[in-house]
């Protein structure tokens, strides 16, 4: 049992460092179109170029992570959300084929819409997913058992457009840290308004889960969960103020500091509706779990190899610290 | 529609697919890596405007590779829900480790290696290069490690239809791992040798900056003439290999059905085999040929395929003409090496041009063999997934044809458009030549200072 929980912790931690991080560069993605010209779009390109790899690696590992821990999730989640997991996928490709080609190419037109279009579509495509799973999804004998658009509804399309900007509001925070002048003027300006937008979005998840999944609603209202729920959203609701004040005050690293704490505060009020479960609505943490053989290998390689991973990734983002200004990594 | 032929069809276009990036970005990683400390060594300004020029090549090819290589990650379970949740407890932890222990590595040094020049010393930088090499033989140590356990499952033991482990070492270094992890890192070496010789040699041929391709063509014919000969004979071990572990591949490779009882079984040089007459229509064949092959004797046993049940043949035809291919490329290298060697005694390596446009003929070659080579060892796997234990059609997701066929017509549109994208981009690359003239970055403080003032025009860190 304590195995299976330190895996779900890791692998809550994995995927919120790759929803953040990830978020960041797919919201520069999402915040293309807004550039004025050509330059303004080299500098936002460059402010992730060293760094989106590795932002991207996280989803690897952490669809490994699920495979060795809760083969069961990752089955069953893979063939059950097959048609948003491939358009997340074809999203993922088009973006991260733009680095390089859109650096190579003359007319960056298309290589500008690819990298838009791209993480659009892997945004929404998350949505869709994380609505899917919110519906719940049929499974038996530990197969999916339900029909290929069963995550297709209201609620999944209302995820799917509040990730959007969910993930603008990551990306404009991040530009203000790297940029200056024209770039980072308008990141403070798109950081208050989709700040606002995901508070609204945030407003209207909350309400609407619990009264939508009975699961949600029992978990939510009865102790122990009781006595804490209420903080999540809180919580979120003092980070977007703090987010507000820092923009107002000009600040650069703190809009996206409470950028993240708020993406935080929605994350754990979701664990909190689902925990134990894995797959809602029967699935347990417990039910999708690998032979503990299995789990303790790749838990001994993880707290092995992971720090020195850290450790290393930390290093590169500090090498490429501070402004992108002209050392013009593309184009 | 059938989704089980669909689901191998969408695995096939896509592993296809993506198995080139991955050898070209693990052969110029090397390459790199020799380049690199070339330069650092002699201080030769032309080697560091070597590494500027083929890392241009090696970051357009590491981005395909890394996107193309997602698709296969979720492909297990969004196609083979039935495989990866019986395997998971084996088979997994593989894919887990190689995430961590490569994928990160390359991830996380990419960047210095790219853009880091202006901000890292330049053993810093050099380190990144080795780090990136690194990264790219530990994900091919991984993923032949798990594909090796499908091939000559090792180290689990079946419960109610589940794989269960036993023993992790085991089923890592299992008994085909060694030889076929040296097969293909060999195999990605060669091939992006060749490549490099080839893009060099069409350049000389040109007269076009002679004395940098002279240097590309002279060290990545260096690399070759190494790794020519070792393929052959890792090829040989492959072979035997099979033969021991797989006998009813070997079978299908060798187009080989009855049993030899007496006497030592025929080399097919040429055979046209058919599966339901059970022999071949026509062949042309080396009397006790495959027992010298495989068992290094000239009367040694061979099992025949009609040795084995009709429904647990993998195709001959296929697999008999793929191998063929692929040898007979291992054999072109190696004669093309000798062939380099008396050239370079004769001192016209360089200048010879019937050698240098057989390079430029010869240099897709690799990539070729490797396919083959690939398609011969997975549909020599069938019927099975795990190997005498799983059948492919038990471990494919419960989900409709229509779902497979949608998403393998959206696969094979982008990467349609992707790969036609990645060679007009190589060739536009190619075709601009090398950068001989921009200044060489100064050395920078070693990393852990802080960095000085940068040039002019970028702004410092707040830190």
């Amino acid at each position: 049992m304590n195995l299976i929980l330190v895996w779900g912790g890791l692998i809550g931690l994995v995927m919120i460092l790759y929803v953040i991080l990830d978020g960041i560069s797919l919201g520069v993605g999402l915040l293309f179109p807004r550039a004025r010209d050509e330059q303004e779009r080299n500098l936002m390109m460059d402010s992730i170029a060293p760094v989106w790899d590795a932002n991207q690696t996280w989803l690897v590992f952490g669809g490994g992570a699920i495979f060795a821990a809760f083969p069961v999730v990752y089955g069953v989640l893979s063939s059950g959300l097959y048609i948003p997991l491939f358009t997340f996928i074809c999203g993922l490709i088009f973006r991260g084929v733009t680095f390089e080609f859109r650096g190579e190419a003359s007319r960056k037109e298309p290589w500008n819409k690819a990298f838009f279009l791209g993480s659009l579509v892997a945004v929404f495509s998350q949505g869709l997913m994380l609505g899917g799973i919110l519906t719940g999804i049929r499974v038996e004998g530990n197969h999916f058992a339900g029909s290929p658009l069963d995550w297709l509804n209201p609620f999944s399309v209302m995820v799917g457009l509040a990730l959007v900007p969910g993930y603008m509001m990551l990306g404009s925070t991040y530009l203000i840290i790297k940029t200056t002048g024209a770039v980072q003027e308008r990141a403070y300006r798109e950081a208050a308004w989709s700040g606002l937008a995901v508070l609204a979005f945030m407003a209207v998840v909350t309400l609407w889960t619990p009264f939508h999944y009975p699961l949600v609603w029992t978990h939510w209202f009865s102790p122990p969960r009781i006595y804490f729920v209420w903080a999540f959203p809180l919580m979120g609701l003092i980070a977007s103020y703090k987010l507000r004040k820092s923009l107002k005050a000009r600040r650069e690293i703190l809009p996206l500091v409470c950028s993240i704490i708020l993406f935080l505060s929605g994350y754990l009020g979701l664990i909190t509706s689902l925990y134990p479960y894995a797959i809602p609505p029967r699935v347990t943490l417990q039910d999708a779990a690998a032979q503990p053989e299995t789990m303790r290998f790749v838990l001994w390689g993880a707290g092995i190899v992971l720090p020195f991973v850290l450790g290393y990734l930390i290093y590169s983002y500090w090498v490429f610290r501070g402004k992108v200004g002209q050392e013009k990594y593309y184009g | 529609m059938n989704p089980i032929l669909l689901s191998r069809l969408q695995f096939a276009v896509t592993t296809m697919f993506h198995i080139l990036f991955p050898v070209l970005t693990i052969g110029l990683s090397l390459y790199l890596v020799v380049l690199e400390l070339l330069w650092l060594r002699t201080k030769q300004e032309i080697y560091y405007r070597m590494y500027r020029f083929w890392v241009k090549i090696f970051a357009i090819n590491f981005g395909v590779g890394v996107v193309s290589g997602i698709v296969l990650e979720f492909e297990f379970g969004t196609n083979f829900s039935r495989f990866s949740q019986a395997v998971a407890n084996v088979f997994s932890p593989l894919l887990a480790f190689e995430a961590m222990t490569a994928f990160f590595l390359e991830a996380g040094f990419l960047g210095v290696m790219l853009f880091g020049w202006k901000r890292v010393h330049r053993s810093i930088h050099f380190l990144a290069t080795c780090l990136v090499a690194a990264g790219g033989i530990l994900s091919a140590f991984w993923i032949l490690a798990a594909n090796s356990w499908m091939q000559t499952p090792a180290g689990y033991k079946l419960v109610d239809g589940k794989f269960l482990v036993t023993d992790f070492l085991t089923a890592i270094f299992n008994p085909s791992l060694p030889v076929r992890l040296g097969h293909m890192l060999v195999a990605s070496f060669e091939t992006s040798m060749f490549a490099v010789t080839g893009i060099s040699a069409y350049f000389l041929l040109k007269g076009k900056d002679e004395e940098f391709y002279r240097r590309s063509l002279g060290i990545a014919l260096w690399m070759a003439a190494f790794l020519a000969p070792l393929q052959v004979y890792l090829g040989d071990m492959s072979g035997r290999n099979v033969f021991h572990h797989q006998p009813a591949k070997l079978a299908a490779m060798e187009a080989h059905w009855p049993t030899n009882t007496q006497g030592g079984a025929p080399f097919a040089v040429i055979a046209i085999p058919d599966m339901e007459e059970e022999r071949n229509l026509y062949q042309i064949t080396i009397p006790q040929g495959l027992s010298l092959l495989v068992t290094h004797s000239l009367r040694g046993r061979v099992p025949g395929l009609k040795e084995f049940p009709r429904e647990d043949r993998p195709s001959a035809p296929i697999l008999f003409w793929t191998f063929r291919l692929m040898v007979a490329i291992g054999f072109i290298f190696f004669l093309v090496m000798a062939w380099a060697g008396v050239l370079w005694r004769r001192g016209i390596l360089y200048t010879h041009r019937p050698f240098l446009r057989t390079l430029v003929v010869i240099q897709p070659l690799g990539f070729l063999a490797t396919e083959v080579g690939w398609i011969t060892t997975e549909m020599g796997r069938q019927p099975w997934l795990v190997y005498n234990l799983m059948r492919t059609a038990e471990g494919i997701s419960p989900i409709p044809a229509g779902n497979v066929l949608w998403s393998l017509s959206l696969i094979v549109i982008i990467f349609g458009l992707i790969g036609g994208s990645y060679f007009y981009y190589v060739l536009k690359t190619l075709r601009r030549g090398p950068d001989l003239e921009s200044p060489i970055p100064p050395i920078q403080r070693p990393a852990g200072m802080p960095a000085r003032e940068k040039a002019k025009g970028e702004t410092e860190a707040k830190g």
